[in-house]
């Protein structure tokens, strides 16, 4: 698996590069997408701890994914956010999708 | 001291391009002593112009991006054009969530966040031609005057 996800159970990691733009999206999302068609995939969570860019690129990765996890009936999560990010999710309306969480990750409630 | 300058930058419609022209403008920008927020609002849009410009006017082919900077007093402007396949209705294009490529995750919001982290967007376009998005911004709004 890509350095950059991790699956413990059902539930994939993805770690966020520094900045996720468009360039950076394409980047990830084909190995994500191979990750999600295996299947068994009940939770998917991005990991956001290094992240301080985000541009509209990365709204449309997230939602992109919700999509195909939607019909498995799966979770998409969103944590370690910082301020600036939060801010994009919101005017984006995308927090009305995916759970958001700028707690560090050992507080993350598990569903 | 009179505080103008002027940067013109030309880069081909790679996606590779994205972060270069953001941090190239953001470093063009820092002459006007922006705070991080404000740096982060520049970058941001961008961003969100030169990827219209890859993903939307050159969608078949790789073309010549042009960027036009300007630092006025205490504004920023930003153009930045392309001659790519221009855009039909743009009153439309700027709606918050419309996208003429939702096939390929894309959000819709990208004219949203220009128009949310700048003072001013304006685009100018005509079907077949190109497109042209001017974006000016005032820096240090929140700082007095210190010329
Ligand atoms: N430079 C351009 N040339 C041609 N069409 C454009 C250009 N910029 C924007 N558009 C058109 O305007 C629409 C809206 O652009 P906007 O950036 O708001 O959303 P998007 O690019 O579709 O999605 P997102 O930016 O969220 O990835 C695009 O779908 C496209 O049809
Ligand atoms: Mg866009």
């Amino acid at each position: 698996m890509e350095e950059f996800m991790r699956k413990r159970g059902t539930m994939l990691t993805v770690y966020i590069p520094r900045e996720l733009d468009h360039h950076f999206a394409q980047q990830i999302t084909g190995s994500i997408d191979q990750e999600l068609e295996r299947g068994a995939v009940s939770q998917l969570v991005f990991d956001f701890s290094d992240t301080d860019f985000m541009d509209s690129a990365g709204i449309g990765m997230i939602m992109g994914r919700k999509r195909l996890l939607s019909y498995s009936g799966g979770t998409v999560s969103a944590i370690h956010v910082n301020d600036r990010i939060l801010r994009i999710m919101q005017l984006s309306g995308i927090y009305k999708h995916i759970e958001i969480s700028q707690e560090p990750v050992w507080n993350h409630r598990k569903r | 001291m009179e505080k103008k300058n002027e940067m013109v930058l030309e880069v081909e419609s790679r996606s590779c391009n994205e972060g270069l022209v953001r941090i190239a403008v953001a470093a063009f920008s820092t002459q006007l002593n922006p705070t991080l927020e404000e740096v982060t609002d520049i970058k941001t849009a961008v961003s969100e112009a030169i990827t219209n410009c890859i993903v939307h006017a050159y969608d078949t082919g790789t073309e010549k991006i042009r960027v036009e900077c300007r630092n006025e007093q205490r504004e920023l402007t930003v153009v930045v054009k392309d001659t790519g396949k221009g855009i039909e209705n743009v009153e439309k294009a700027m709606e918050p969530l419309y996208t003429t490529k939702p096939e390929q995750d894309r959000s819709g919001m990208g004219f949203a966040f220009m128009e949310a982290f700048m003072d001013q967007v304006t685009v100018e376009s005509e079907p077949g031609k190109g497109t042209t998005v001017t974006m000016k911004k005032l820096i240090g709004r929140q700082n007095p005057v210190f010329e």
